[in-house]
């Protein structure tokens, strides 16, 4: 394990220099790239990273590493956010994951973005422990993008329950995993139930399934808990469920739950009586893949996905 | 008369609102303008627009044939808590456009503001920068549409067209998004954010009355107005900060600068020392200048139009 100074951000006088650090594993070779926080609440995708990094500290001491394997995880590249609780660059709110891949003379956070993917780049697989810009909680799965580069059959080796196709729309070419693709790095973007709070059992199954993938692929020889068979799925053949009221959101089902057509996925109260103005009933057959976490919902807004016929 | 154009319950006894303000002539359906603003909640330049050009159309009623609609708000829940973005929501207004009906709540309100506003003759988009920066009065235009809506852009009054290259990132905003459903849209962007420049707002409303004229929709003398310098006559530079630290400007917004010229310094107030002179790559018009001082490494501090101006 080594770890090394990737960039300094420098915010001087106000803030004092903020380094932010990479650990790499294995040989010099470019074989996969791990990053964990861009934004600055990220908790789990940091503490992902950091499980991480803890367990290939081992494996590699143990001689569990291929020759092949070169290995890079950025745990966190939000601190500047991360310390002040602010999910984006505090100065104007602009998130780095809409800058990519960045630019050296532009403005801040696309230097920002710059600088990350000048470390990422170039790498054979590319993993991005991200975060969806609707509050919620998921199954924990793969996301593709469906660039025409992706290689989303790669997905069905991290052994999570679901791998996730998404066609990309316009804010989507500005991320790091359409970029990662695009510089021809095979890009996963992993989620996971948690945000800005931290979950070890779900993180503790993104670790596996990193190390899974790794092992897969003949890059590690160790033992480790038996994948699931991942399901493929297009977002779009999801089934999605809204609010046509607005209120508290009580929900009745959880990510992980079987639904039959006719259940009760959750209930959106009258914030000031508890009357039950709706409740939110599956049409389908499936698992509760996602499940907004706000417990103030307006109307017109996606309450839960559920996967049909699993 | 205000009308609504499309609402949600919010989740505690509230509804969100967008209103237009219709004002129609003669002939009502003959032809139609929309003048909108207020996507981002700290851009204020329009809302003096919004005011003083309903005040005067009521005057000129009698010589207006169609219907001009003003929307002063297109994102009233930011006005109302001095917020740029969506409170409660992560992206920015103008980056979910054409909007949805199967996402949230904000998808469902841009979905009814295109809806709202297609069909129209001309649409006129009025933004205000940011707090961080400010600028002459313009038209931004997307290269793709150059060749239709510069010919429009001529006749609002404007110091200055800049005609921009296309990124994929920019088709979710409302103009791309209305342009691309063959409503001509024209972008205005002056002054700064969180104030108003009332001789700016002047100067746009002389030109809205212009182009309705050009279209018909005023029965008065035609109004001559001073042709605008287009970008693609010259060249823009930019100049951005290499050092954090308090910006001090030496020239004035909107003077014409020498190529070598000091456009400001970045003071360190810990110190008293001048961390960095910043000068001018070219001799030309500086048509945007920093104004919040706090800048970070990459901070914009300004925009210089050399070539035509020069």
């Amino acid at each position: 394990m080594n770890k090394e100074l990737l960039y300094n951000i420098s915010a001087m006088p106000y803030r004092q220099p903020i380094p932010v650090y990479g650990w790499r594993f294995g040989g010099p070779q470019r074989t996969l790239a791990v990053m964990g926080a861009i934004r600055g609440d990220e908790y789990q995708q940091m503490y992902i990273a950091a499980r991480l990094i803890h367990r290939l500290e081992k494996l590699e001491a143990s001689g569990a590493l291929s020759e092949d394997a070169g290995i890079l995880v950025i745990p966190c590249a939000a601190q500047f956010s991360l310390n002040v609780s602010r999910r984006f660059w505090p100065l104007d709110n602009t998130d780095i994951n809409r800058m990519f891949p960045g630019y050296e003379d532009g403005e801040t956070t696309q230097r920002l973005a710059h600088k990350i993917f000048h470390a990422l780049q170039g790498y054979h697989w590319g993993i991005h422990l991200t975060s969806l810009y609707l509050p919620g909680d998921f199954v924990p799965h793969i996301r593709v993008m469906k660039t025409g580069w992706q290689k989303e059959e790669e997905g069905l080796d991290f052994g999570l329950p679901y791998l996730i196709i998404r066609s990309p729309r316009p804010y989507d070419t500005v991320t790091l995993n359409y970029n990662w693709q695009v510089w021809e790095t095979h890009a996963f973007s992993l989620y996971t139930k948690e945000n800005s709070d931290i979950d070890p059992v779900s993180a503790e199954m993104a670790v596996d399934s990193i190390l899974r993938f790794l092992a897969s692929h003949g890059l590690l020889q160790a033992e480790l808990p038996p994948g699931q068979t991942t399901v493929p799925c297009d977002e779009s053949h999801m089934a999605t469920f809204y609010s046509t009221q607005a209120g508290l959101l009580f929900p009745q089902k959880y990510p992980g739950d079987k639904v039959v057509p006719g259940d009760v996925v959750a209930r959106i109260l009258d914030p000031c009586t508890t009357e039950v103005r709706e409740e939110i009933k599956s049409s389908v057959s499936g698992e509760v893949f996602f499940l907004r976490s706000a417990r103030l919902l307006p109307e017109h807004t996606i309450v839960c996905r559920i996967i049909p016929g699993t | 008369m205000l009308q609504e154009v499309v609402s949600a319950h919010l989740p505690v006894g509230e509804k969100l609102a967008i209103q237009k303000n219709r004002i129609a002539g003669a002939h009502p359906e003959a032809r139609r303008i929309a003048v909108v603003t207020g996507t981002h909640g700290d851009e204020l330049e329009g809302q003096y627009v919004a005011w003083k050009l309903a005040r005067l159309l009521e005057k000129k009623r009698d010589r207006l044939h169609g219907t001009v609609d003003i929307y002063p708000a297109l994102n009233p829940l930011g006005i109302s808590t001095i917020y740029r973005g969506l409170p409660g929501f992560d992206l920015d207004m103008n980056r979910i456009f054409p909007g949805s009906s199967t996402e949230t709540m904000y998808e469902h309100i841009a979905q009814g503001i295109v809806r709202d506003i297609a069909g129209a003759d001309l649409c006129i988009d009025i933004h205000a920068s940011n707090i961080f920066l400010r600028e002459i009065p313009q038209i931004r235009i997307n290269e793709k549409n150059a060749q239709e809506l510069l010919p429009l852009a001529h006749f609002l009054n404007m110091d200055f067209v800049w005609v921009h290259g296309a990124a994929t990132v920019l088709e979710s905003t409302l103009a791309y998004s209305l342009n691309d459903m063959g409503t001509p849209t024209l972008v205005v962007e002056m002054g700064v954010g969180m104030r108003i420049t009332e001789s700016y707002g002047n100067q746009l409303i002389y030109g809205i009355f212009a182009v309705m004229n050009h279209l018909g929709m005023l029965d008065e003398p035609f109004i001559p107005v001073a042709p605008p310098i287009v970008s693609t006559d010259g060249h823009v530079a930019f100049v951005n900060a290499a050092e954090s630290g308090i910006f001090l400007p030496r020239v004035s917004h909107a003077e014409r600068v020498e190529k070598g010229q000091t456009i400001g310094i970045v003071s360190n107030p810990f110190t008293g020392e001048i961390s960095e002179k910043l000068l001018s790559p070219i001799s030309g018009m500086v048509f945007t200048l920093r104004e919040y001082p706090l800048v970070n490494e990459g901070s914009l501090i300004a925009r210089v139009l050399g070539g035509a101006a020069s």
